[in-house]
């Protein structure tokens, strides 16, 4: 079985954002990168899905400047086989049509059993290059995962809806999964596996050979949202604030 | 300008969802068109047309089958715009149709400024502005982000058929665990978000929320660690709810956690991040750390 797990480096988002000169993206400079939070239990589905079935291969892409080697190092120390590192500088710049069919690209040129995707990304949010890459690919994808199991072939799968609710499909292989939150328990990578990750193969292929489509959507601006106000905003001693807040909830509302 | 909206059937019950898909439309100036796959037993109220497929036949998550009926409207209306709810439902089916229109999809709309779609970034830190580069897009719009108003009217139903089989099995739907906490009906809701850091942090947030006569709850990183039980989490994964008062501690306010909270009548936020997108729906905004100020706060209210 060959197993594809997509996945993409993000910013911390605690971070302090800032906006870049174009006025198009966030400013990538003094930023903390890791691993896009939804990919992290897609790879971790992979692992367990390779460790289940006898003779299966594991491979990790990911598209982006240099620095994106990082996250496929992180994911091969958690159990994938080989990496492929998409090089692109301007990837931030791409629409998620795009994004998904240099991925389709790459993954025509082998024939992949299974691929894992997150669900979204946490920068640009947009939920889109799973399905778009299933799509591209004609094969049937289930999005929104937070429960997996594989049988003969078959995979079970549960949807995350609204308000608690689940949905259970079944779905023959070849197929694709877009992961949510919560899906599993993401592993640590062990400092012996961290290790034996740097020997193993990491390609680099350029963008340029990859990407044959135009951009569908464009960005005009970025900036921060505008304070809507009337919020109040309290500073400085703890005792203080909590006094004042006290009395704010005594005039305020009707809880006190 | 012409929008086909997509509403969406659970359980067998039309989503109020699509009313705002209707409200959007109008903000659109633009005229509109339904699609459904539903049941002729409960439909929107509202004028206009409608395409029905018989949900009972397709089913409510069959993307394949839902897919082909909505290019076979597409080939009939040739709408400018296809509109769907920013949900499980329309970002499954959204970009399978764009795919196939060859349209541009926009995700998440939460504003129209001067014909740009305005969509969060970065867990709301940040708005981007952004046009289609296609004749035909695809949208989905944010849960919450377009008002609805009163829903009034008859719709006039055109019936759907297609032969289209999907490669996906619909097995049944499964509820989560349901607990003894129904934070729909609670007046006061403690809640806590990321910030808390440890599971044993979570006692700091019960012990305020039973000073105050209240529910504690989490946001959903705190569940999917497991350090609170699903059936408190708040957002749109979890519960909505519409306390009195909301007290969000260490909750950076990530859209969908807002969903679930956005109809709360007084908020107030505590977070370390004077910018933090809770702070846009807050009534007050407590730049602290909560494990300094919760236990401050509790101890105060005790001695009321």
């Amino acid at each position: 079985m060959k197993i594809l797990v997509c996945i993409k480096q993000v910013p911390d988002m605690e971070s302090k954002f800032r906006i870049n000169g174009a006025g198009t993206w966030y400013d990538e400079s003094d930023l903390a990168w890791r691993i896009n939070e939804y990919d992290e239990y897609a790879v971790e589905q992979g692992v367990r899905l390779k460790e289940q079935v006898a003779d299966a291969e594991l491979v990790v892409l990911s598209i982006g400047p240099d620095r994106v080697k990082e996250v496929i190092k992180k994911a091969l120390a958690m159990g994938g086989d080989r990496g492929v590192h998409v090089k692109d500088d301007a990837a931030f710049a791409k629409d998620s049509f795009e994004i998904a069919s240099i991925v389709a690209e790459y993954a025509q040129k082998e024939s992949f059993d299974v691929i894992f995707t997150g669900m979204q990304s946490q920068d640009r949010a947009s939920a889109q290059v799973g399905v778009y890459l299933a799509e591209m690919l004609g094969l049937p994808s289930v999005s929104t995962i937070v429960d997996f199991s594989y049988a003969d072939g078959t995979v079970t799968a549960s949807r995350e809806l609204e308000g608690g609710l689940k949905a259970v499909v079944k779905v023959a292989t070849p197929a694709l999964f877009t992961c949510q939150l919560g899906l599993n328990t993401p592993r640590y990578p062990t400092l012996p596996n961290i290790m034996k990750a740097k020997k193993k193969e990491l390609l680099t292929v350029e963008v340029a050979e990859l990407l044959k489509v135009d951009e569908r959507v464009e960005t005009s601006r970025v900036y921060f949202p505008e304070r809507k106000g009337g919020g109040l905003v309290l500073e400085g001693d703890v005792g203080e604030m909590a006094d004042r807040l006290i009395a704010l909830l005594k005039e305020k509302t009707t809880v006190l | 300008m012409k929008t086909l909206l997509v509403g969406e059937y659970r359980k067998g019950q039309l989503r109020d969802s699509c009313y705002e898909l209707i409200a959007f439309a109008e903000k659109l100036g633009a005229d509109s068109t339904l699609f459904l796959v539903g049941s002729p037993t409960d439909l929107p109220r509202t004028d206009g047309t409608l395409y029905l497929a018989d949900v009972a036949k397709y089913g409510e998550f069959n993307p394949e089958a839902h897919k082909q009926l909505l290019l076979d409207v597409v080939a009939r209306e040739q709408p400018d715009a296809v509109v769907f709810s920013h949900s499980s439902y329309g970002w499954d089916l959204a970009p399978r149709l764009a795919l196939a229109l060859k349209a541009a999809q926009i995700s998440e709309v939460v504003d129209v400024v001067d014909g740009s779609f305005v969509v969060p970034s970065c867990n709301s830190k940040l708005r981007r502005e952004v046009k289609a580069k296609t004749a035909v897009s695809v949208i989905t719009v944010q849960v919450g982000a377009f008002n609805p108003g009163e829903p009034s009217g008859t719709p006039t139903v055109v019936a759907l058929d297609t032969d289209a089989v999907g490669s996906l099995e619909f097995v049944g739907y499964e509820t989560a665990e349901k607990g003894g906490v129904d934070l729909t009906k609670a007046e006061i809701i403690v809640s806590a978000g990321r910030g808390i850091g440890k599971k044993d942090n979570v006692e700091l947030i019960a012990r305020l929320a039973e000073a105050l006569g209240g529910e504690y709850a989490a946001s959903r990183p705190v569940v999917d660690a497991e350090w609170v039980e699903h059936n408190r989490q708040v957002g749109s994964t979890g519960q909505s709810v519409s306390p009195k008062l909301y007290l969000a501690c260490g909750i950076s306010g990530a859209v969908q956690h807002l969903a679930g909270m956005k109809r709360s009548e007084y908020v107030v936020a505590i977070n370390t991040d004077r910018d933090a997108p809770i702070g846009e729906v807050a009534d007050v905004l407590v730049v602290a750390d909560l494990l300094q100020f919760v236990p401050v706060l509790t101890e105060k209210i005790k001695a009321l």
